[in-house]
């Protein structure tokens, strides 16, 4: 232990302001540093995960548009059938 | 023989690597900070010229051998993979980059807040600083190059280019001030120098040292993870990764 | 097949020089516009600082080089910016032709319309700032050797950035800090030939920087431009 107090501590030998100033710049920057490198990770995984949502979502409406297609077209094929039928009783 | 090496040209099976190896770094990097730190304030002696200002030593060398390296680690993988076509090499330096540039920046502010006390101003155009400063803006250079080009693998390319002509330029750049440095002013500032110093002394900054390279480690493996997710992913295994994990 | 695939390296490098002369000369504001930058630069400065001639004479050097410099930059987008954006820097590229020789041209012909301007007009300025006489011939010695690496480094920035829209910007944090060993060895040379001492040591060493980018710089803008155009 170099120093006799805490006060002694925080005095630094009369470079406090000195000593203080850099550890504490070199604290603040570097976990900024480890803070915005998570937050991005984080943020680039959430876009990613958007973006999968979203085509789930796509496809989802495109399956429905197309099983409503298919149902109209089944609608019409019997209606067509039936059609293909009268045409077929007329003659 | 480097076989060994070749699962991990992979990015999914480099990435789960890493992946595992994240929490060890930081527990590691967790501890040796702590008693390097609080070694360093505490139970390490004061200099009996500087006092206790020299405690600032303990991070600002670090931090100046540090932004050489990473500056040098991230032009090698420049040339692997601008050389041998090795995407994840990209992938590395692309993260390197931000992270020697902060610690580049830590080095300089540090250098300026110890010359205060002791030269009695905060910037000398001494030459060691004026060349950090020239590495900072190299660092930037790299940085702004990157974020310039909208395709990843083309602003890996030119970026790589832009490192490796930094690396030949550092020597000249380095030698050439410090000969226009001594060359201008003359010799007004007495230069720390460096009696061998005493095994107290020398402890808690290799513990230092070694905390906060592992801490760079530490940023540059969640930034070399981020790279590979933002490169990858329409890859059917982040996608499997990510549907397993959630949207948070 | 065309007659072009049979031209040796050397009429391939001279019909490059020749029509981006002829380019230049059709845009003379091109070529004068940096020459006025430079002069107007040179000229705010005693209008900054004072008349007093020893502090002009002291700093002449300084304010000389550092003008060439920034207005060596403000050329420099010229050099593949317009043929990047019609198309003809891709048709040079897949030319028979080695790269190197396409690149060596073009920065020569570069050199030849904005650098060698700045050397015929640098002496007149050096007067304006009361340059020490016996300082001229390194002036110009100087200037002879060092702008064509200007030339040859900011060509790797320019090759960068060409294919980037707001590319001007960010070539200057990407050239300017390796133009720093230039500027000092320039301006130290002619700092002591202001003392009357030999600076053959100086120009030896801007000589070196010449000749090695000459060599090297070449190789990193023709990979740069494959990067830029693809």
């Amino acid at each position: 232990m170099q120093f006799d107090s805490i006060s002694a501590f925080f005095d630094m030998g009369g470079y406090a302001f000195f000593v203080w100033l850099s550890y504490g710049v070199s604290a603040f920057l570097l976990a900024a540093l480890v803070y915005s490198s998570h937050n991005n990770h984080k943020n680039v995984k959430n876009k990613i995960a958007q973006r999968l949502q979203r085509e789930i979502k796509l496809r989802k409406a495109a399956e429905k548009s197309l099983a409503e297609a298919k149902q109209t077209d089944d609608k019409m094929s019997v209606v067509q059938d039936l059609s293909k039928k009268s045409n077929k009783v007329v003659p | 023989m480097w076989k060994w090496l070749h699962p991990y040209a992979n990015p999914e099976v480099s990435y789960h690597f890493v992946g595992k190896l994240l929490p060890w770094i930081s527990k590691i990097t967790f501890v040796l900070l702590f008693i390097g730190i609080v070694w360093a304030l505490v139970f390490a002696p004061a200099d009996y010229q500087q006092g206790d200002s020299f405690r600032i030593f303990y991070i600002h060398v670090p931090t100046a051998i540090l932004s050489m390296s990473i500056y040098m680690a991230m032009a090698t993988a420049a040339f692997c993979s601008l050389v041998w076509q090795f995407r994840l090499a990209d992938a590395s330096a692309a993260a390197m980059a931000p992270v020697g540039a902060v610690i580049t920046a830590i080095a300089l502010f540090t250098g300026a807040a110890w010359g205060k006390p002791m030269w009695g101003t905060w910037w000398i155009w001494d030459a060691r600083l004026t060349s950090e400063l020239v590495l900072l803006f190299l660092y930037l250079g790299v940085i702004a190059l990157h974020n310039a080009f909208e395709d990843k693998n083309l602003a890996g390319k030119a970026a790589g280019i832009l490192s490796l002509v930094g690396v030949v330029n550092i020597p000249i750049i380095k030698y050439s001030v410090e000969w226009w440095n001594t060359l201008h002013q003359g010799a007004t500032v007495s230069k720390m120098s460096a009696p061998s110093m005493s095994m107290n002394m020398f402890w808690p900054f290799v513990i230092c040292f070694l905390g906060i390279a592992m801490l760079v480690a530490f940023v540059i493996c969640i930034r070399f993870r981020t790279e590979i997710l933002s490169r990858n992913g329409m890859r059917p295994w982040v996608r499997a990764l990510i549907t397993e994990e959630g949207v948070k | 097949m065309t007659p072009e695939h049979n031209l040796s390296y050397k009429a391939a490098f001279n019909l490059i020089i020749k029509r981006d002369l002829t380019i230049a000369f059709r845009h003379r504001d091109d070529i004068i516009n940096p020459l006025l930058f430079f002069i107007i630069v040179v000229t705010l400065f005693p209008l900054g600082i004072g008349p007093e001639s020893t502090t002009l004479s002291r700093i002449a050097p300084g304010i000389i080089w550092v003008a060439a410099l920034l207005s060596t930059l403000l050329s420099l987008d010229r050099l593949f910016k317009s043929d990047h954006d019609d198309g003809s820097l891709e048709q040079m590229m897949l030319s028979p032709h080695p790269i190197f020789i396409l690149v060596i041209a073009k920065i020569t012909a570069h050199w030849l319309v904005t650098g060698l301007p700045l050397i015929f007009i640098a002496p007149l300025l050096a007067v304006l700032l009361h340059l020490n006489e016996n300082s001229y011939s390194a002036l110009m010695l100087t200037l002879l050797l060092g702008t064509p690496t200007l030339s040859l480094l900011g060509a790797i920035g320019v090759a960068l950035t060409v294919g980037i829209k707001k590319g001007g910007v960010l070539l200057s944090l990407l050239v300017l800090p390796l133009y720093i060993p230039v500027l000092i060895f320039a301006t130290s040379a002619i700092d002591t030939a202001a003392m009357n001492l030999p600076y053959s040591g100086q120009l030896a060493i801007i000589a070196a920087l010449f000749f090695g980018s000459l060599t090297l710089a070449p190789f990193a803008v023709s990979a740069a431009l494959k990067v830029s155009t693809n």
